[in-house]
């Protein structure tokens, strides 16, 4: 049994790790010497370095991780985590680009305060009756008010 | 050849063996050093059960506020700020250290293993480390408690929490930080235990559907949890380093706070309720005595359950700012929930109908959750409606309506649960007479707060306040009147039980005629749990003739 | 998916089959294959946990970069480039010993493992070593979370407050993975001290670490392109 258990985890390899050692490396250059170029936007940017990122995401887990070679459960597993993560960011994304009223970006810090309509404030308007009783007020009731 | 073991054995064939898992190494330092799942199953029993206490408690007092619009409490007048942290302990440690760990910790991790046919969960020093955190947790809950307040509500909501000037926030949070990562560790061990710790000869199709709920449940701890504890962290941080994430004033977005809470949140509802219905699929074809209709599509339900709650939370956010367009799109996705929870309901009802019902004290318990969960789930369609909800939002229909799931449902089934493996955890008999007693007056008691509150909300009574206009008096004092039978109805279910204990065990392995394989071990189960490695000779829930039995669909 | 059906009556670690019994080989598994894979599964649902962590405050940067996206460049040009660059081939490196070291363990060469696993923790080292050098010099120029960051001449925006949630975010971000390397330090320290009890029948321990140590490496590969390569 023990055998044949041994025998079952013998994926890969040196000569496989060596070499997505090497591919993550010259994907890192890639990366970096992208981050020199414009390509066009911001966004554009980023998108392109997640894309590479991804990509040396998937070798690390198929290769050092060996779901390439192990029981798919333990694929399925990782593949529901950034499902799930990619529902949240998704879900977020379709709330905040649609925002009727978005709340203001760049505002510097001390932003004068806008003034209070004055039947709105809380210092010139009277406070409001207290709900009138039927039951005539108890102990502790009557201290307070 | 292994012992053929089939759901028409008679009971008692094991002689009640004289050492069990109780009465085995029964040190207090045994005890809190075990890894059998069953005594940690205990302890989590007793620790969630003494929360439900306080957290009941304060209930009790909240409706002793609400019964006059005067806010008094036994003529001791109540502020509203002593209010507000009322009912946010109340709401705070009935979700984070009674519902959320109650069914998971406490009968999943005593039955789980059982009903598999495994000798523990797969990592049982994992399970006691789980139940410690839980401990932890709970201290520090309480103590934030003690030395501070917190005001906020169970949600947190910035900027109010980020900004109040209430001290405990932050260590609230990190309590519930901690006991999330509880909750993190029990889904774990049991998605590892069903995986892999299955008997002989039981696959997937042949798990209870009690294992295919608890599965479910464990999904959403394990894809949710995370998410809620760094929410809270970043909570935490915000508020002690005034960053701008949450709060306006330091340049953050308030509803961001909202999608992170809720992303944890919504799903955690069904944290609360897939245990319940996992509860329930149990009882209802073991007191009918028929097997249950519709296997597969209960099993795919509470999976689907799991799934769909991950794409609805923005309901909790319709006035909250969010975009109409995702309002639009959380209100369509909502009602995708109701699909497989009509699916479970109608299955259940199949499963009764031309049964042998045995009215058993779960199977009132199992009746009542039917009731109860229909009322809760369908009000559930009227707040998840764009427009009514508008209307509803922050009044006590929202309020009847989560309690009617969480208490009257979940809390239901967790009483019926309990009842049905009393005699499997001690070893005893209850009374049938107080449990049905104990039963009715939880119904009666249950209905008689919360029909009150749905016609209040509807009315326009908005949640939270501690007092109300006089209109709504007859309706606040019957809600308060219908909370003292609830009270007794839980004091009575805890008589029956305690008064069990008082007598020698007479509990038969299989006192319901249960199918399952927890039936077939003695009650209580020896350390070990199985006299012999159980194998799967037969579906669940097969009341076939014996002549007829036999595996496979 | 279905249980094995061989080696029903293992239990109460009574094997009356195997011929030697593995000191390591739990009561409540049947065979040792099945406790490998219930270790395995169980670790694969943990780095789920630590994805959907750190995904909460990956959203949360992104979501702030969307709103603050000039301050956030602005702010990330106080990012040494080269020492992002350098934590990164280091991590990736290491990646590689630690796959080296679980191949090792596979295959019961021990001294190689032991020599893989002490690369990996040096790289570790390197890597705080660089991490310590960073936050000195963030501190140093204030560029600090929220109400501690002090505006520089740079800040295009002044007064806005991208820059502290920029900050903000760094530190607890690549605070809370310097954390994971930490832990992962300990850890690797802790399979060094229990080298010898590891050989191809069991090195579970080894190998499930591997999977950790990978992942912190995975988080790496994101955490740097979003920081220092900004523009």
């Amino acid at each position: 049994m023990s055998h044949g258990h041994s025998e079952k985890h013998h994926h890969g390899g040196p000569v496989v790790y060596t070499a997505t050692l090497i591919a993550l490396l010259i994907l890192t250059g890639i990366t970096v010497g992208a981050s020199y170029i414009n390509f066009g936007s911001n966004s554009a940017n980023i998108a392109i370095a997640l894309t590479i990122a991804s990509m040396k995401a998937i070798l690390v887990s198929l290769f050092f991780m060996h779901l390439l070679w192990d029981k798919k459960v333990n694929a399925i597993i990782a593949a529901t985590g950034f499902l799930f993560l990619g529902i949240f960011i998704t879900f977020d994304l379709i709330d905040l680009n649609n925002r009727r009223d978005p709340t203001p970006r760049n505002v510097p810090v001390m932003a004068t305060p806008t003034a209070v309509p004055e039947s709105m404030n809380p210092q010139l308007t009277p406070a409001p009756k207290p709900y009138p009783k039927k039951v005539a007020p108890v102990e502790g009731e009557a201290e307070k008010e | 050849m292994e012992p053929v073991l089939t759901s028409g054995q008679h009971v008692g064939d094991h002689p009640r063996p004289e050492k069990n898992y109780l009465n085995e190494n029964t040190r207090v330092w045994d005890w809190m050093t075990t890894v059998d799942h069953k005594r940690i199953g205990l302890m989590y029993l007793v620790g969630s059960l003494f929360f439900f206490l306080i957290g009941g408690m304060l209930a009790l007092m909240l409706r002793l506020v609400l019964m006059t619009p005067q806010h008094t409490m036994f003529g001791i007048a109540v502020d509203a700020e002593m209010y507000n942290r009322m009912f946010t302990l109340h709401g705070a440690i009935m979700v984070f250290l009674f519902i959320i760990p109650a069914i998971p910790g406490s009968l999943t991790n005593f039955v789980l293993p059982l009903m598999l046919g495994a000798k523990d969960v797969a990592f049982p020093k994992l399970n006691l480390a789980s139940f410690y955190v839980y401990v932890a947790g709970a201290i520090m809950a309480v103590s934030s408690i003690v030395i501070g307040a917190v005001d906020t509500g169970w949600t947190f909501y910035t900027p109010y929490s980020s900004s109040s000037s209430q001290t405990a926030v932050a260590s609230m949070t990190m309590a519930a930080f901690i006991l999330g990562f509880s909750s993190i560790l029990t889904g774990l061990n049991f998605i590892a235990t069903v995986h892999k710790l299955r008997a002989p000869g039981m696959g997937w199709f042949d798990m209870p559907l009690f294992i295919w709920g608890m599965y479910s449940t464990a999904v959403i701890q394990i894809l949710a949890t995370p998410v809620l504890a760094i929410t809270l962290v970043l909570l935490a941080i915000e508020k002690t380093f005034h960053i701008g994430i949450f709060d306006p004033k330091y340049g953050g977005d308030p509803v961001l706070f909202q999608h992170f809470f809720w992303f944890y949140s919504h799903p955690a509802v069904y944290i609360m309720i897939l245990p319940g219905m996992a509860i329930i699929s149990e009882l209802i074809p073991t007191f009918s005595k028929k097997t249950i209709f519709g296997y597969r599509a209960i099993a795919y339900s509470s999976v689907s359950l799991a799934l769909v709650s991950f794409i609805v939370w923005g309901h909790h956010m319709f006035v909250a700012g969010q975009s109409q367009l995702a309002n639009v799109v959380f209100s369509a996705l909502t009602f995708l929930v109701a699909i497989p929870s009509g699916v479970k309901v109608f299955n259940w009802l199949t499963t009764m109908y031309k049964g042998n019902i045995v009215l058993k004290t779960p199977m009132w318990f199992a009746i009542a959750f039917l009731i109860l969960f229909a009322i809760g789930g369908l009000t559930g369609i009227f707040l998840g409606t764009l427009s009514t909800n508008i209307h509803l939002t922050d009044t006590y229909f929202v309020v009847a309506h989560f309690h009617y799931v969480m208490m009257g449902s979940t809390v239901t089934a967790f009483l019926g649960g309990l009842y049905y493996w009393w005699p499997k955890m001690t070893g005893r008999m209850f009374s049938e007479k107080g449990g049905k007693i104990s039963c009715a007056l939880w119904f009666i008691g249950f209905n008689a707060t919360f029909i009150p509150q749905f016609i209040m909300g509807s009315q326009g009574m908005p949640r939270r306040y501690y007092n109300y206009l006089d209109q709504f008096q007859p309706f606040h004092a019957f809600s308060t009147v219908g909370s003292w039978i609830l009270g007794l109805s839980l004091f009575t279910v805890a008589g029956v039980l305690l008064a069990s204990l008082r007598k020698p065990a007479d509990a038969p392995d299989d006192p319901w005629g249960g199918t399952t394989l927890e039936w077939k071990t003695s009650s209580p189960p020896i350390t070990h749990n199985f006299h012999d490695q159980p194998v799967l000779e037969r579906e669940p829930y097969d009341y076939r003739p014996a002549g007829m039995a036999g595996k496979g669909h | 998916m279905s249980t094995t059906t061989t080696d029903l009556h293992a239990h109460g670690g009574h094997d009356s089959h195997g011929e030697h019994h593995n000191p390591f080989h739990q009561h409540h598994f049947a065979t040792m294959e099945q406790q490998f894979d219930t270790a395995k599964i169980g670790m694969w649902t943990f780095l789920v946990t630590e994805v959907l962590m750190f995904g909460g405050l990956f959203v949360g940067f992104g979501l702030s970069q969307a709103k603050y996206p000039q301050e956030f460049v602005d702010a990330h040009h106080h990012l040494q480039r080269w020492a992002g660059s350098l934590n990164t081939v280091v991590l990736l490196f290491s990646s590689w010993t630690m796959v080296m070291a679980v191949h090792a363990a596979q295959t019961s060469q021990k001294a190689r493992m032991k020599m893989f696993l002490w690369i990996t923790l040096l790289c570790a080292c390197v890597f705080m070593g660089v991490k310590y050098y960073e936050y000195s010099h963030k501190f140093e120029e204030g560029l600090l979370p929220g109400m501690f960051y002090h505006s520089q001449p740079t800040d295009t925006i002044p007064g806005s407050h991208g820059y502290a949630t920029f900050f903000a975010f760094y530190f607890m971000m690549t605070g809370l993975h310097g954390i994971h390397i930490l832990i992962g330090m300990g850890l690797i320290l802790w399979l060094l001290k229990n080298a010898d009890n590891f050989n191809s029948e069991w090195y579970t321990p080894v190998d499930l670490f591997g999977l950790y140590w990978h992942i912190v490496d995975m988080i790496w590969i994101y955490l740097f392109p979003l920081y220092y390569l900004i523009s």
